[in-house]
């Protein structure tokens, strides 16, 4: 088990089956996460993010289908489990914080009820317990009068407050992997950076992998060891948070950084967005998915896909440009 | 709590003050009276059966009469039933029709609910097609048309039920379910669009990602919020139907209260008109009382006021 990832990827391919066509939303995703590692997911709305997460907790919304790879997940081969093995594994081995802390608790519901239930549902424990055991964690995750809190209702409570209780309830069984799913996207900023805060601490007193899944460069920035760029349902590049910010490979990694807002910036300098569409997964392209927005696209890019490029152990990227130049700097030359 | 049903009671009181006046005045602008029929009375009788009732007065000052006697909760004579007050025509026929609606609107109900929530769960599918034409069906057929076809084939054809009356068990049979059929079609479709609408909610799916089995995914987590479009509509349907239905009681003659409200309007018995109307206006304010209260114990973020 010990050198076994937590959680690894292979070839994942996953399609939506919808009346207009089979929609690619996964196209050959391989990724793994070490034990106690964050790993950060990012790119725009449509690039696989989400469905990649659901697809770990077996989430994957109808008409969606996995059509080939593997999902290797604490000893769980997940595309082979069934819909009964997978309750026995959500929540209590992997467990997810959603983007909207407004509409992902029931309104009918106490607090208390909420976070007991997930207990009570793995643990067996009894309702005294599972209320001690509440009231603990909503003191873990920073909510001051516990006992109080536990007997309200989601609408009493903020959005962050709410926000912190969905962690509560996704920590309940101490999970090995927590994902987030744009955690801070519906929050304040104020809060945003508390609750990211709140995650990390926990991660280092609980000591369980983050899956952080965002569109939001900076927040990863300073999270996660490991970083995914994901574009048009494949990863695009993949590597540490200083290859990714300081050396980046792919022309989407480069335009994501440049369209980022600094504060330090000299005068007032234009932010450089990424021009063009994001691609129609019902009839992608043929080669680079990112080719028809890409600066430096060149004719292969468009005829054929690019292969993986290897800068050092687990910096790569697919682009054709960074193979041309590993070519000629006569380095390692990636698979044809 | 209390304040709410003070507040309640209050403009309880207000409504039905306005629905006895406005009733009072229209009642007198039908033309007739209690009096006539095809064997017309001599002059002599209808003006001492006039001076008798009070009706020679003018309307105001019937009006200033009638009040007085409602405030003490005396809801006058029957003009066409004679000598029989108005008081005692509620008390005897409303317990029966209670009975009839009560037993119809459950099943309605338990029928409801259920295929509801399973058309909405098998959305598309071929259940649901057929839970969906049935229940459209169920508004379509007009009541008198169920009960006449009811009665056609288990009463008459088999006689499997009794045709009249309320005799035993039996005979509550064919009039609830003809009194229940449009409620429960109402209600299945009512309960599969608000389970649509739940199902897709992020709360469900965070039941899910915790791990919870359908069953508790159901009946926990998505009842309780689909329902209260029912609760809502339940409050009116509740008041109409326990003051009984004019056909259903005509068609398997049943001494309820719901024949009174036409019966009193065409033989213009005009205390039995005041009578119905507003203890059905009373029974419709107590029932959306009832109902928002049980909106807020099922769903805490009501607030009564």
């Amino acid at each position: 088990m010990d050198n076994q990832p937590l959680l690894k990827i292979e070839h994942l391919r996953l399609s939506f089956f919808t009346p207009a066509g089979e929609v690619k939303a996964l196209n050959d995703v391989s990724f793994q996460l070490e034990q106690g590692q964050v790993l950060g997911v990012v790119g725009e709305s449509g690039s696989g993010k989400s469905v990649t997460a659901y697809s770990i907790m077996g989430l994957t919304p109808y008409p969606g289908r996995i059509v080939g790879g593997s999902i290797l997940f604490n000893g769980h081969q997940i595309q082979q489990m069934t819909e009964k093995e997978m309750r026995a594994i959500r929540g209590r081995e992997v467990s997810i914080i959603f983007q909207d802390p407004m509409t992902s608790l029931n309104p009918v519901y106490t607090i208390g009820d909420q976070i007991c239930e997930v207990i009570r549902l793995h643990t067996g424990q009894s309702r005294q317990e599972a209320r001690a055991r509440a009231v603990e964690l909503l003191g873990l995750v920073g909510i001051n009068e516990p006992e109080r809190r536990l007997r309200q209702y989601p609408h009493q409570m903020s959005g962050g407050m709410r926000q912190r209780v969905m962690i509560a309830i996704a920590l309940a069984c101490q999970p090995k992997l927590l994902i987030a799913d744009e955690p801070t996207t519906a929050l304040d900023v104020t809060i945003q950076a508390q609750i990211l805060e709140l995650m990390m601490e926990l991660k280092k007193k609980l000591g369980m992998s983050i899956l952080m899944i965002t569109h939001d460069l900076g927040v990863v920035s300073n999270m996660c060891d490991r970083i995914a760029v994901m574009y048009a349902g494949r990863i695009v590049e993949y590597g540490s948070a200083d290859d990714i910010f300081y050396h980046p490979q792919h022309e989407y990694t480069r335009g994501l950084l440049a369209s980022i807002p600094k504060l330090n910036a000299v005068g007032h300098k234009r932010l450089i967005p990424i021009e063009g569409q994001p691609v129609d997964l019902l009839h992608p392209p043929q080669g680079c998915p990112f080719a028809p927005r890409c600066r430096a696209c060149m004719k292969i890019c468009l005829r054929e896909m690019p292969p993986d490029t290897h800068f050092s152990q687990d910096h790569v990227s697919a682009c054709w440009l960074a193979q041309k130049r590993e070519f000629e700097a006569g380095k390692g030359v990636g698979q044809p | 709590m209390g304040t709410f049903i003070l507040k309640r009671m209050f403009s309880a009181i207000v409504t039905i003050f306005l629905v006895a006046t406005i009733t009072f005045f229209l009642m007198f602008l039908i033309p007739g009276g209690p009096f006539l029929s095809e064997k017309a009375p001599s002059a002599e009788t209808l003006a001492a059966l006039e001076v008798k009732y009070g009706l020679d007065q003018p309307v105001p000052v019937q009006y200033l009469n009638y009040m007085k006697g409602l405030l003490h909760g005396d809801l006058g004579t029957s003009l066409k039933k004679r000598g029989m007050e108005v008081n005692d025509i509620i008390a005897t026929g409303f317990p029966v029709s209670a009975q009839v609606g009560l037993i119809a609107i459950a099943g309605a109900v338990l029928v409801g609910v259920p295929l509801g929530s399973v058309a909405a769960l098998n959305r598309g599918k071929p259940l649901d097609h057929i839970i969906m034409v049935a229940s459209t069906c169920g508004i379509a057929v007009p009541s008198f048309v169920m009960a006449t076809v009811l009665m056609v084939t288990l009463g008459v054809k088999l006689g499997w039920l009794p045709t009249m009356g309320l005799s035993g068990p039996l005979s509550y049979i064919m009039p609830c379910i003809a009194l229940a059929f449009y409620p429960a079609a109402y209600i299945s479709r009512l309960m599969r669009s608000s389970m649509l609408d739940v199902l897709g909610q992020d709360y469900m799916r965070t039941a899910r990602a915790k791990g919870l089995g359908p069953f508790v995914m159901l009946f926990k987590h998505a009842l309780r919020n689909a329902i209260l479009p029912v609760i809502t509509y339940l409050g009116p349907l509740l008041a109409y139907t326990l003051t009984g239905s004019f056909v259903v009681e005509k068609i398997f003659t049943i001494p309820g209260l719901g024949s009174e409200f036409i019966s009193s309007i065409t033989s213009r018995d005009y205390p039995l008109i005041m009578g119905t109307t507003i203890f059905l206006a009373f029974l419709i304010i107590m029932m959306n009382m009832v109902v928002d209260i049980v909106y807020k114990l099922v769903d805490p973020r009501i607030k009564l006021k």
